[in-house]
């Protein structure tokens, strides 16, 4: 007798959906698990794109609907690629009283960006927290993994510049 | 995670130089290793260090990794905990002075008094932050850890668990204070198999990083509080809910839940009992409304993290719809120290019907940014000035924000009240989960009002209208004020329409979202007329008719 139910399979050969896939696994495919494995498509690609999105929900018997629902209704997850390099402006409280804002019109005056968006070389993505939590560096950015703090749009600009 | 802070990377052993050393310890320097001061180089401080430190043949020296200091501003910390001297601002090429300090510490050295801001503090919660290895759950052991978790599994009934925790008169430190003992009762009385505890660390308010801090620098005090919890409710799983943007946090957590598994402090028959007990972390993506426990819950199962009314409370039906305990960081981490020292210890301190102490976040226009613990009652001045050493530049205090957007801000005549639950509502604030935002004559109250309701309109989860269309117009019309083109009927609608959002709203995101425009309306309704009437913007924030101005 054919099984009720087959697992589907990655949407390509990539080694990347082992990660994926070992991370629904040990939540026992159960829907429950659909944040966590939206979270390691998204470590493992960068963003999650229709594929991936497909994937995981078939994989958790979870529908399409709901998946994408998820999927938008986070901030952290992406469904466009970003660019070579990211740039997190924290917006937080203690970083907007201390110039968060001149530094989102600075960049936005001088590569012409918006949050979530990305320069039209693709090398510079705009993102931004909510809250670091680093308000003793307030305004604090995060070039690529790293953070700075007590930056001014002048530096920060010519960082990116630089890149 | 691709854009995670250097603080992220993986953890690098810790330098001990106790391997090397046969003798006595003489000096420890303690580095502080919490997100703030990694991300000013303090793991190569604490690496140069121990270098420097054998480089000297010190062999009776000991460089340790420890939590959160407090000071947050003055990172990277070092501290030598004989003599009580604190370094701030180490680079790793200027470790010499510190070598020479460790040089010179004798045995008869006693701790010096470092100062109000940590002089005045009482630590509760907080009380290993700086002291131990967040990773070295022999630490922890060592400063009298898991002593409460094995009493209660061998000397006490759940039922007296709960009644310690009822007596101490501790609430729920994530803001709205309701009474812990309370609610464990309730959990513990409500029909189910299967019961859960959820640690809310989704520490969603700008400007607030208690949580962040207690579970990068003591993760195991928030797993022996919970282990506590859910040994009172009878609860067998538990959860952690931290927010993806702590990935330090939540790399510390992973670890201190493995070494607690193998010590057999966590799992199955914990500390040789038959109580069992594990725990899970779940990680949060960026949603405010999260923090919300009805939301929470929805996130933890895998769904859009929307409020559903209440009741049923989470207690009566929460994860898949079993009774379920949710209790913020901080409260969890008081818990231990509360059974550990009894309940009237805990209830000795305090004023009024808030008991025992508060993890504040000091941030914005203060000198001492960082993290503090205080005893409830407490005066906000005294918080301000003296442990935060006042406002920078010398420049005059106008007002403070607590309880992050469904706060508000107190203004200078009200410094001296004492911080209490009550108090701040009183006042029109709100507790929070404890950030403290300090504003100098540099802000604008009308842009802060607008600046949080920008971030409640964006973080509205959208379910249920009055929330998710309110909080749009209510930005709008503060926009219209802060743009100069607004009348008083404007300002008008904006009183009535905060009253329908507060009103109407289905969970705490929507009731909260008005609350600072009561509170900047009642305190400074005349800067709110001086953008209306005259056209201006008494702290020169607000771009209003400029234009010469908008381009410079």
């Amino acid at each position: 007798m054919p099984a009720l139910y087959t697992k589907p399979a990655p949407p390509s050969d990539d080694k990347r959906w082992k990660i994926v896939e070992t991370r629904m696994r040990r939540m026992g495919d159960r829907p429950a698990a659909l944040i966590e494995a939206l979270h390691a498509a998204q470590e493992a690609f960068g963003f999650l794109d229709e594929p991936a999105l497909h994937y995981v929900g078939d994989t958790l018997g979870v529908p399409h609907s709901r998946v994408y629902g998820v999927a938008t209704f986070y901030s952290f997850f992406t469904l466009k690629p970003q660019g070579e390099h990211t740039c997190v402006v924290c917006t937080g409280t203690a970083c907007y009283i201390n110039g968060a804002k001149d530094i989102m019109v600075g960049l936005e005056k001088r590569f012409g960006l918006k949050p979530k968006q990305t320069t039209g070389d693709g090398k510079v993505s705009l993102l931004t927290a909510r809250c670091l939590g680093a308000c003793s560096l307030a305004p604090a950015v995060v070039v690529d993994g790293e953070a700075r703090g007590k930056v001014s749009a002048g530096d920060l600009i010519a960082q990116l510049e630089a890149m | 995670m691709s854009e995670q802070p250097a603080a992220a990377r993986p953890i690098r052993r810790r330098v001990i130089t106790e391997e090397v050393n046969e003798g006595p310890v003489r000096a420890r320097a303690f580095v502080c290793e919490a997100a703030s001061c990694m991300s000013s180089q303090a793991h190569d401080v604490m690496l140069r260090l121990g270098e420097a430190t054998a480089d000297a043949g010190l062999t009776d020296v000991v460089v340790k990794r420890v939590g959160c200091l407090g000071l947050c501003v003055a990172g990277p910390l070092v501290e030598i905990p004989e003599t009580g001297q604190l370094f701030s601002g180490v680079t790793p090429d200027g470790v010499g002075d510190i070598v020479e300090a460790l040089k010179a510490v004798k045995e008869t050295d006693e701790r010096q008094p470092q100062g109000p801001f940590f002089e005045k503090q009482l630590r509760v919660a907080t009380e290993n932050m700086g002291r131990v290895d967040p990773e070295s759950l022999e630490d922890y052991i060592e400063r009298g850890g898991y002593e409460a978790l094995r009493t209660v599994l061998s000397d006490m009934t759940s039922t007296e668990v709960r009644e310690v925790i009822t007596q101490s008169g501790l609430r729920g430190r994530g803001g709205a204070g309701y009474p812990t003992g309370l609610k464990w009762t309730t959990v513990a009385k409500a029909e189910g198999k299967q019961k859960y505890v959820i640690c809310n660390a989704d520490e969603g308010d700008p400007g607030a990083f208690m949580d962040r801090s207690v579970l990068e620098s003591d993760p195991f005090r928030v797993l022996e509080g919970m282990a506590i919890a859910a040994f009172a409710v009878h609860a067998t799983e538990g959860y952690i809910y931290c927010r993806a943007e702590y990935p330090l946090a939540v790399a510390r957590l992973r670890s201190a839940i493995r070494a607690a598994q193998r010590a057999g402090l966590l799992g199955s028959n914990i500390a040789d009992t038959s109580f069992t007990f594990d725990v899970q972390i779940r990680l949060g993506a960026g949603a405010f409304v999260c923090g919300e426990e009805t939301a929470l819950i929805q996130s933890v199962e895998g769904k859009r993290g929307t409020p559903r009314p209440r009741p049923p409370y989470p207690a009566v039906s929460g994860l898949f719809g079993c009774p379920t305990l949710i209790n913020n960081v901080e409260s969890f981490a008081s818990v231990p120290t509360i059974l550990r020292k009894g309940a009237d210890w805990y209830s000795s301190i305090g004023i009024g019907k808030s008991r025992g102490t508060k993890v504040f976040a000091l941030a914005g226009r203060i000198v001492n940014t960082g993290l503090v613990e205080v005893p409830m009652g407490m005066t906000l001045r005294e918080i301000i000035f003296d442990i935060g050493g006042g406002i920078p530049n010398g420049r005059p205090f106008k007002a403070v924000q607590t309880g992050g957007p469904s706060g508000g801000c107190i203004p200078a005549e009200h410094l001296d009240t004492p911080v209490s639950y009550e108090t701040l509502i009183e006042l029109g604030s709100f507790m929070g989960s404890g950030g403290m935002i300090v504003m100098d004559d540099t802000s604008c109250m009308v842009d802060v009002a607008r600046y949080f309701m920008d971030f409640c309109r964006d973080e509205s989860c959208g379910k249920c209208v009055p929330c998710r269309v309110g909080t749009t117009q209510l930005w709008m019309l503060l926009d219209k004020i802060c743009s100069g083109q607004a009348d008083m009927v404007d300002l008008a609608q904006l009183e009535r329409l905060a009253g329908v959002v507060r009103r109407m709203s289905l969970c705490g995101l929507g009731q909260g979202a008005p609350n600072p425009i009561f509170s900047t309306l009642r305190y400074f309704r005349d800067e709110y007329l001086a953008h209306i009437v005259d056209k201006r913007c008494p702290a020169g924030v607000c771009e209003i008719e400029q234009p010469a101005e908008v381009m410079a």
